[in-house]
Parts: structure tokens; sequence; C-alpha cells
């Protein structure tokens, strides 16, 4: 079937079976492999997008769910749109170590935004409490919630100029 | 994931229809306990009939008495609904506690309700607060609804539309996690209306169920001290390698006291 | 010299761009021209006889390009998968070492074990075709716990394996240990398990294979933490493939914690079948897959008992241990609970005599081998749990008997009655240091405050040491090892001053990119951006053997800074010529040759410009161009150790624990990048405590049928699982590393399991309970109150 949305900021035509997932649509059609797949059970998290602006894991999302809608990959995270420049929650993660294989990441980094995002205050306990569903197996999450805290508070500070 | 037919119908009936017409069709909502069963070959469908395209079945209403949550609903409009926060605080606390933030942007609370996870949250809410179902042909209380594991009233070709929740006096909710899977292990709803007070349990069995002697108690006390005495039957409660029946049983005593601290906090 | 960034700064991470902004490469990203799809089929049972297979329906299927077996295996004549490590018995008799083959003969041994491999155009056509493959099983009874293994009457899993026992393998003075348990004013005595774990790197395996008949080569893309190994593995021992031939690349790789670093029967499939096909094959494991094939750890059964003397001196320590080995030798697999275990239980203490007893057992379950840790965490586990034990039976506090025993710093280097002999080390400092860290002096008050709340507070302490930067190939040799265990680093400094390092470790997570280009530009004073590290691909990188064992800093960190060090005296000798000054008057120095005691200087630039503009060379004496090899191996293990204290929470009522506070004062050698140092202290700490608390790999008896295979059922820790944790470095330097590293990959998850069971059953000790085992799950502790009999209330 034909499927019609934005991607990224662009308009996207693709044509697609229903049973197709939106992670396998981005990595192996449309080649966008920032997106990760780390398990079979939508638990880990490393497939998070943003469709409508709310995080949704792509390995539990059919493509035609994408008909209409508006869709953000971690390729598409950047700080001003149309700018070379990170976004304030990657900037955040590098600067505290918030990373170590890369592979979680990406999702990570869809999920702390939506949060931060959702809620301009973020405790730790919220942060903590907001990645449940992304496991990270390296970092112990300790500079995983220091940078999304900070992130946060980068987005707001962006937000208020 | 094997390939199936995709249906969109826009109207109830047109999905109705297409539900007992096509052999081993199944719904879609949110999609977040299905999509997984697909992709892990456990469910083989041949068609599947999306129901985000029926309009006006998600959106929270309040007639005073009651409030109406639209089917497809997400957790997360729920968790986040002033109505319902101010209305039923222990259901939207229940609706923050479900997944994870990326499960409550999609699920939903008909999917929930009409899948009847032995684990799922919303069973506890409905059957505790004796919600009525209300679907594309009928009413169905929530006594009479939930028939055990993964196993509903709901007829073939019958689709849920709304969930309609009396306002309690009080209501609380809590849980505790399994801790891999988030899932309830064992989960305790109770809510005091006028003319007394029910207790569902999800997680612990089958199936959600009451406790009648813990309603008795409540209703003459709504107290955590009411239920801390109170220990269900072990026999029919599930063990498995995260916590033996009898463990669960306990727990479900503990959840029905914090559930009521809850309510009154 | 300007961006000069060294040793003991913490730059921003070279690696982060890419993975921040979604372009890393790993290989499940990677598509060739022509791919297909390869998939496996796996045993469903724990143990059965292969009856036969039947290909013909899934041959039929549409898309299938190949479907192979056991048999097509057997008829190419390849060779079994390898394990790398020989052990032998007390009397010097070779460990059982039954074949391995790449896609199983005969019998299947776990639920996993690989029957057969399909190969499709499309993976759904793949999957489709393997439901279809008629595989006849006659279904065996399944042993899994090691207990069972050894009782009479147990399945037997070969037929040439009595009791299923690899190995009865020893370490220690038995003697010298019974006639000092004689003497003992007290015996200590303690039963543990040691949760058998799985390493869940959140990148599941990959493997792509390509053959190109033009040249007779292979390229095999796979997700290792040591490629030339999967090379020389499986190129010379497996598959007949000359190594030139050959080329391995292990991009980007999701972590790896020890599960990536086996030559895996996968592999080896892949490529054997992107030859027959003459097309490239891509598999990409699923979670659920990863459960059941990749190569689990720990799993062990112990009886230890501690002999003491009346002022709680340690006398001598006799442990036994039942080790799971699943069911076939994975590649270090009998190296793990044997060399990398018994060596450590002296700890960090001066007990004299020491001996150890490892029965290695095969089970039906999935074969195990290293992981984080690796048989270090299993000693630590069992000494640190035993200290607090003999404490607790003596009414010792649990600091001052540990040190009582504790080597003083002026003691080093210590020679230990279990071989390994400690270079440098001081744990009563860690312990200090950490003691005023995590304010043990108010734990009082705090504990008080959790009573009031009706919980209990209980704190835990491992002081701890560890052997790594694998290894003295001499020492490891004589140990069993049938390989070397150096690395290797070439620094290839270009006409225009920039460096490219080609190092043999593999980065996954680790940093190297960042730590690697700072050891570099400190030495050559270059800028820290003008050094980039090249690693994973056997075409591009000499032979090296990996990232394991926290050797990458110790070992191949050596092998580069003796590389640059070379590159320094060429350019000497370059600056001598170019200066017309004796090679012997040039100083190097931030980054310029200059003649000693004249203004005469020569910059690292000019000096790499002129290496490859050599128009007046004296060729006889000085070959043109700047380019660097070096190997290294090292003259003894490093041994990192530190001081853990664990603070928990029970709550009586759920048995939930909750870890509250976590401090760790490690000694860790020099630090390179402090940033990423801790970072790795991270990471570990909370796979120790994941062990401790949550992870549990449970088989069922009889069926063999893993119960925790998938992320439902197997609880990985969530950052909601943890408080902000204190961690520092308390360091001494090691004495034989080129700069004093000692390594930190793994001392997190060596130290932490036993803190944190220390800490619960101290929580739990005014109930009677002096032991729990892992993981702490809220139903084992609520069985305990239960057990312990007492009102739960009672404090």
């Amino acid at each position: 079937m034909q499927i019609s949305f934005t991607l990224n900021g662009r308009p996207t035509t693709v044509e697609a079976a229903p049973a197709t997932l939106v992670s396998e649509l981005l990595r192996e059609q449309l080649h966008l492999t920032g997106t990760h797949i780390g398990c079979d059970t939508s638990q880990c998290g490393a497939c998070v997008v943003h469709l409508d602006g709310l995080p949704v894991k792509s390995c539990t999302l059919l493509a035609p769910a994408l008909d209409g809608a508006t869709l953000l990959t971690i390729e598409g995270l950047q700080g001003a749109p149309g700018s070379n420049q990170m976004h304030p929650m990657q900037e955040a993660f590098r600067e505290h170590h918030g990373l170590q294989c890369g592979f979680c990441t990406p999702g990570m980094l869809m999920t702390a935004v939506a949060l931060a995002a959702e809620k301009p205050d973020l405790t730790e306990a919220d942060v903590r409490h907001g990645l449940e569903g992304n496991i990270c197996r390296c970092t112990g999450y300790q500079n995983i919630v220091i940078s999304v805290m900070a992130g946060a508070a980068a987005m707001n500070a962006a937000k208020g100029e | 994931m094997k390939p199936f037919a995709y249906h969109q119908p826009a109207r109830i009936p047109d999905a109705a229809k297409l539900l007992t017409s096509i052999e081993d069709s199944k719904l879609v909502a949110g999609g977040m306990t299905l999509i997984p069963t697909i992709k892990q070959r456990l469910a083989n469908p041949a068609a599947l009939i999306d129901l985000s395209k029926l309009g006006n079945l998600s959106g929270i209403t309040d007639d005073g008495a009651t409030v109406t949550i639209g089917a497809m609903t997400p957790h997360a409009v729920v968790a986040a609904s002033e109505l319902v926060q101010t209305k039923i605080p222990g259901l939207s606390a229940l609706a923050s506690m479900i997944g994870d933030p990326a499960v409550r942007s999609r699920g939903t609370i008909g999917g929930s309700v009409a899948n009847n996870d032995p684990a799922a949250d919303y069973p506890a809410g409905v059957l505790g607060l004796g919600a009525t179902i209300v679907t594309s042909t009928r009413q169905i209380a929530a006594d009479k609804f939930f028939l055990g594991l993964f196993e509903t009233a709901l007829e073939s070709g019958e689709i849920i539309t709304a969930i309609r929740f009396p306002v309690p006096l009080k209501a609380g909710y809590a849980k505790f996690k399994a801790p891999a899977s988030r899932y309830a292990l064992v989960g305790v709803f109770v809510a005091k209306f006028a003319d007394g007070v029910r207790v569902a349990v999800t997680g612990a069995g089958p199936g959600v169920f009451r406790v009648p002697p813990m309603e008795a108690s409540l209703s003459e006390n709504f107290d955590p001290t009411a239920v801390a005495a109170i220990r269900i039957d072990t026999d029919g409660l599930t063990s498995d390698i995260h916590a033996e029946a009898d463990y669960r049983a306990h727990l479900v005593t503990v959840m029905a006291k914090r559930a009521v601290e809850a309510a009154l906090s | 010299m300007s961006n000069v960034i060294g040793i003991g700064a913490s730059p921003k991470r070279k690696e982060d761009q890419r993975f921040l902004t979604g372009r890393g490469n790993y290989v499940s990203d990677i598509k060739r021209p022509g791919m297909t799809a390869g998939v496996f089929v796996r045993s469903p049972h724990g143990h059965a006889v292969l009856r036969g297979i039947d290909k013909s329906a899934a041959l039929a299927s549409p898309g299938v390009i190949a479907v192979l077996t056991g048999d097509d295996v057997k008829a190419d004549g390849l060779g079994s998968l390898p394990c790398g490590w020989g052990i032998s018995d007390a009397k010097g008799v070779p460990m059982k070492e039954p074949p391995f083959p790449m896609l199983a003969q005969g019998k299947v041994r776990f639920v996993g074990d690989m029957v057969a491999f399909v190969v499709a155009e499309t993976p759904e056509q793949a999957d489709v075709a393997a439901e279809l493959l008629a595989v006849d099983y006659e279904v065996l009874p399944s042993v899994v716990g090691v207990l069972e293994a050894v009782r009479p009457g147990a399945p037997q899993l070969f037929d040439d394996v009595p009791n299923n026992i690899c190995c009865d393998w020893e370490l220690g003075d038995k003697a010298a240990v019974e006639s000092a348990f004689k003497k003992a004013a007290h015996v200590a005595k303690l039963s543990l398990v040691n949760n058998r774990l799985i390493g869940n790197p959140m990148e599941p395996r990959a493997a792509i294979a390509e053959y190109e008949p033009g040249t007779d080569r292979f390229t095999l893309w796979t997700t290792s933490q040591f490629p030339h190994v999967v090379r020389f593995l499986m190129g010379a021992l497996v598959l007949n493939i000359p190594q030139h031939k050959l080329r391995v690349v292990a991009p980007d790789v999701g972590g790896g914690f020890g599960v990536k670093q086996f030559h895996y029967g996968e592999e080896a499939v892949i490529t054997w079948a992107a030859r027959r096909v003459k097309r490239p094959i891509k598999w990409v494991a699923s979670r659920s897959e990863g459960y059941v094939s990749d190569r689990h750890g720990r799993d062990h059964v112990t009886e230890a008992e501690l002999a003491l003397d009346e002022t709680g001196k340690f006398l001598a320590f006799r442990v036994n241990t039942l080790a799971n080995m699943g069911g076939y030798l994975s590649t270090f697999g009998p190296n793990i609970p044997t060399n990398l275990y018994a060596p450590l239980l002296g700890g960090v203490y001066t007990t004299p005599a020491i001996y150890c007893n490892v029965k290695v057992v095969f089970t039906n379950t999935v074969p195990v081998d290293a992981y984080r840790g690796a048989g270090r965490p299993e000693a630590t586990f069992v000494l640190e749990r035993m200290v607090d034990v003999a404490a607790s039976e003596m009414g010792i506090d649990r600091v001052e008997i540990r040190r009582r025993n504790m080597i003083p710093k002026e003691a080093y280097p210590y020679q230990t009655p279990v071989l390994v002999q400690y270079d440098s080390g001081d744990p009563m400092g860690c312990l200090d240091g950490a003691l005023v860290a995590a304010d043990v002096k108010n734990f009082g008050i705090r504990k008080a405050a959790s009573a009031s709340k009706g919980k209990f507070r209980g704190l835990g302490y491992s002081t701890y040491v560890e052997a790594c930067g694998l290894a003295p190939s001499r020492f490891a040799g004589r140990l069993g090892a049938r390989g070397g265990l150096y690395e290797s680093a070439t620094v290839r400094v270009h006409p225009t001053g920039q460096v490219t390092v080609m190092i043999g470790t593999h980065n996954h997570g680790q940093g190297h990119e960042t730590t690697f280009a700072q050891i570099v530009s400190e030495k050559l004073g270059v800028a820290f951006e003008n050094v980039d590290i090249v690693f994973g691909d056997t075409d591009r990188v000499q032979f090296g053997m990996g990232t394991y064992g926290s050797r990458s800093l110790v070992v191949g960190g050596a092998a580069l800074s003796k590389a640059t060090d070379k590159v320094i005296a060429k350019g000497k000798k370059i600056a001598a010529h170019l200066l017309e000054a004796a090679e012997v008057d040039i100083q190097f120095e931030a980054g310029k040759f200059a003649v000693a005691g004249t203004d005469r200087v020569k910059s690292f630039e000019e000096i790499a410009g002129a290496a490859y503009v050599p128009h007046n060379y004296p060729l006889e004496v000085l070959e043109p161009g700047l380019e660097e090899q070096a190997y290294y191996d090292p003259v003894n293990f490093t041994y990192p150790g530190g001081c853990h204290i664990a603070e928990v929470e029970v709550d009586p009522e759920t048995g939930t624990v909750t870890l509250v506070n976590y401090t760790a004062v490690d000694d860790v050698g020099t630090v390179i990048n402090p940033m990423i140092v801790e970072g790795q202290l991270h990471g570990g700490i909370v796979q120790g405590v994941g062990q401790a608390l949550f992870e549990n790999a449970v088989y069922d008896e009889g069926s063999g049928q893993l119960l925790s295979g998938s992320l439902m059922d197997y609880c990985m820790p969530r950052a909601d699982h943890m408080p902000m944790m204190n961690v520092a470095t308390h360091s001494t330097l090691c004495t034989h590393t080129p700069m004093g590293v000692k390594g930190c990959g793994e001392v997190g998850t060596i130290g932490s399991p036993a803190a944190v069971i220390n800490a619960v059953v101290d929580a739990l000790s005014h109930l009677g309970v002096t032991h729990v085992d892992m993981p702490a799950t809220p139903n084992r502790i609520w069985r305990l109150l239960q057990n312990a009999s007492l009102p739960v209330a009672a404090e």
C-alpha cells in the first residue's frame, strides 16, 4: 500500500506491505539505520522514534500508522531546524558521557527529548522513571540521567530565549 | 512478519462486518500486545482491522456520575487527563503505571480491556470500579465481562467503543511490578462507593478477580488495617520463576493495603 | 604545541558524533549487493538424538537458495569449533574435549543448538522455510544443573565423558590447607550458588559473509570483540581458508561484555555458506535467539571453608566448586572457572594456604564462557561472603577482620599461595577512603530512620582484587592457553604530521578512539584531533588479540606506547640528520626535536615531512618513512582492586531490596581519561548489581527449556533500579606496564555482587539470616523472612 507521511521534515511517500514494521521500513527501505533493533519483545527502547511528537517504539508500529503522520527519527534530531547543530539533548549526552557503545543511544535520546518536552522541570526520579522503557547495558544509567537533566535544562533555556 | 491484509474501516458497522466475514482477522488498536505476538509468530492473522480511522473512539467525557473513556484513548492521555485526575485519581495513576512512556503513547484502554492479559493493569481498574464496557452492540458490566485468561464476554464481531466508569468516593491502585516485564506481578485496585467497596486483583491469577472478604471488611472500615490480616487462598494463583503462588497471595494483601492508602492520600 | 590533550584529561569522545546522530556503522546496518538472508534452525529440545532431517519442503519453499545441515558440514570435511584452552587435572590428564560441530551432528545438546542454516532471498522467506524443515528428534532427558549432572544415573551428554565431568581440576597445597584446618580456632563454612547470567549486549549478534570468486577471497563482518582471532580460529582450524584470503571486519559493535569474544558457529556456517551460494548472506539474531545462543556466564555451586586463629587471622581457605560448562566447550570455556577463578581466592588477604578444586561439568545448557569479570566475580563473591560469615560467627567487626588480614601497602610485591604475585596495591587505603566516602560513621542514623519507616537497612563491604590485562603469554601457556595474549599497535605518521594508529584491540563502548588518541597526543605532542584510531578490520590492522579481560589499555596501550617510542627514536635519527648533530644529542619534548643545549629545533611536523621527502638521506643508515609497529607481551597480570560499600533498604512487607547508596574506591592505576574510567566503573557496578539483585538464567530441569528466555523474563537493570553512585579512584601505579595502568573494565562487576549481598545479609542479620543467594529477588527475601519465623515488624 502507498503511505505518505512527513519524515524528518520532508514529505515522503513509500510503497510498503501492511505487515511492515516502521523500524524495518526505516532501516531497510529508507536506509535510516540510526533506529536500532535491540529486542523482539518491545522491551529495550532502542527503536524509539517520535510519531506526531510522541515517543513510540517503531518495532511495535505498523507502517500504515504513518499515513498522514509526522515522524521524527534520530537522523532528524537537530538543534535549530535546518541547522547542522546537534540538539541540546545530543550535546548533553556528549558533554556528560551519556553513551558508551552507542547502540541504545538513539532510542535514549528520542525518549529523553520527549520526556523533557512533556515536563519542563524534571527531577532525577522523573528521569529514572521516564527511562523505564529504555535499556542500556553499558553506562549503568548514571551519566544518562545526568545528561537528560542537563539536556532538559538546555532545552528549557533555549525555549526561554 | 508473515503478510496479512489490512483494513482501515471508517465506520463501526464496517469494522464489525469485516471482523465476522474474514476468517482469522483481528482488530488492532494500539497494537502493543498484538504486534509483538505476530512478530513472535504466536499469532498469524489473515487480516488486521485497524480501528484508528473510526473517529470518535478517543476522548474522555464526564456526566457527573460517570466518566466515559473512548476505547481508542491512549494510556498517556488517561494518565494526563485533568478530568480523570480530579474524578478518579486512582485510574489516572493506574494508567501512568502501564508499560513505559512509548507504550503509553500507543496503547489504548479498549485494546487492553479486550485483550484481558492476566497481568494487565486496566482490568483491575475496570473491575474494581465496576465499570461498564460499551460495545458496538450492547453494554456489559465488568463483573460479566472478564472470563479468565485472555477470555472476555465479547462475541464475534463485537467491538468495544468505550468504558464507562462510575465516579467513586475514593479509589486507589497499588502495583507490584514484575521487575523484568513491568507488568503487574500483583496489582490491586480498590474503590469505595456509597453502597460499598470493590477490590479487584490482577497479575496474581489467570485473570482479574474480586476479593469479597476484603470488600466486606473495607465496607465496614475503609482503612488499610481493615485488609492487613486478610489472606487470600493460594489455590489457582499463578506460580512462575518470578513469584510463587503463596508469595503472590501475600502480595495481594500488601498491595490491597497500599491501594487503600493511595485512595486515602 | 596547541591542542595536545594528554594523560589525565577528559576530552569529549571522538566516537560520539556518529553515535549521537544515528550514523554508527553496526553489522546489521550494512547492506551488500545481491545480499541474501540466512536463518538458523535451532533445537527446541535440551537433549535429543538427531535421527534425520528432511530438507525437501524447506527447499521447495519460495525464495529458498540453500538448506545446510550437519551432514553437509561433515561431507565438506570441516573442523570442529576449537577451544582455546586445554586444562588438565591434578595428575596431568587433559580435559575431555568432545567435538563441537558448527551444525549439530548425531545429537543436540542444548535448546538453541544449531541444526540447520537456511538461506533465502529475504528474511521472511528464510523464516517460512525454516519452519518447514522437518527434523526428526528422539528426545532424551536433559540435565541442566551441575549437582544433578554429576549424580549417578544422570543423563550423559557424551559417551566418552563419564559423569559429565570435563575436568577435575585443582590448585593449591591441599596438605598445607588440611594441616592448617586442624590447628584452627574456628572454621567458618558457606555453601553458595553463583547464578547463571546472560550478557545481553544491547546489539544482538549478527554477521554478513561474502565470497568473491574472482579473487577467491572471503569477507566476514561480525559483531566480534576480536576479529583477528576469529580469522585465525575459523580460517585455520574450522574452514581451512588461508589467512590471506580471509578478511574479518568487526565495525561498530554495540557492547560485548565477553559475549562477543568467542568464535561462534554462526560465523563459520555463514562464511562457508557464502561460498556455496556465491552471494553475500546476512544473519541478524533476534534477542530471543541470543538468549539461547549467546554464551552464558557464571553458574557455580560452591562449598567453602575458612580456617581462622583465635584472633580472626585467616589460616587457610578451602573451596570446592562445580562449574557449569553447558553443552560444549566454548572458546575460553574451561579457562574461566579454573585459571581465572582459583588464583583470585587469596583476595587482598595474607591467607597463607589455599586449596581449590573445580569440577568442570557438561550440562544441557548453552555453553558457558567469559562474561564481564569472568571467574573473578565468582572468586570475589565466595571470598568476600566467607569473610563476612567468619566475622559474624567470631563476633568480630567486618571491617576489623578485613584490616587484620589485609596485605599492607609495604608488603607489595606480594606472592600469594595461588600462583599470582601482586605487583602493587593499597587495599587499606581504598578501604579507608571508601569508609569516609560512604559516610559509614553515620550509618546508624540512617538505619534508625529506615527502621522508623518499617524498613531494614544494611551495609555491605567488598574489599577485593582482581587479575586482568590478559595476559603474560608465558604464564598463560603454562596454564593451558593455546595462543599468545600479547597486543599490537602500528603508529603511522603521515607526511603532514597527522597520525593514524592501527591497533589490535576492539572498541565497543570503551572509548578507545579517545583514550588511545590521548596517549599519542601526549607522547608525540601532536594535536588530539590529528590522531585517529583504526581497529576491527584484519585487512587494515596487523594481527591483534582483541578486547577482553580489561586488557585493551593495559596490553594494547602498552603496545601503542612502545610503537610511539619507536616513532620518537626514528624521529631522532631524522632530526640528527637534518640538524647535523649526533643522534644522542637530540632531545624530544613537547612535539619538538632539539639539539641539546642549542636553539636548533625541528618540529614534529617538519620531521614527518622530511621522513617522506628523503632527498639527502644517508639511505644506508636511515630508511624513509615514519611508521612503527610494536607488539607487547606483559610480564605479569595487573591487579586492580578496591573497596565497594553498598547500602540497601529492605521492605519486609514485599521483600524488595532497594539499593540506596553505592560507594566505590578503586585502584585502577594510572587514569588516562577520568570521564571514561568513571563511566566504565558505573557500568561495571550496575552489571554486578544486576547479578546480585535481578538477573538469573533459569532452566527447567528435565526438559532443558530456558525459562528466562526474553527481556520479559530476564530482568536487566533499569534506570529506576539505581541510585546515584559515588565512585572514586585511589591509585597505586602498576610497576610493570609502561604507563602504570591496571585496567578498569571489569572491576565494577567483580567488586559489587559481594558488597550488595553482604549489605542484604546485614540488613536481615537481626532475624538470624546468614546468607542470601543471588539474585536477592523479592520472592526470595520474603521466603527467607517467612522461614526466619520472626515477626517482620520486630525492629
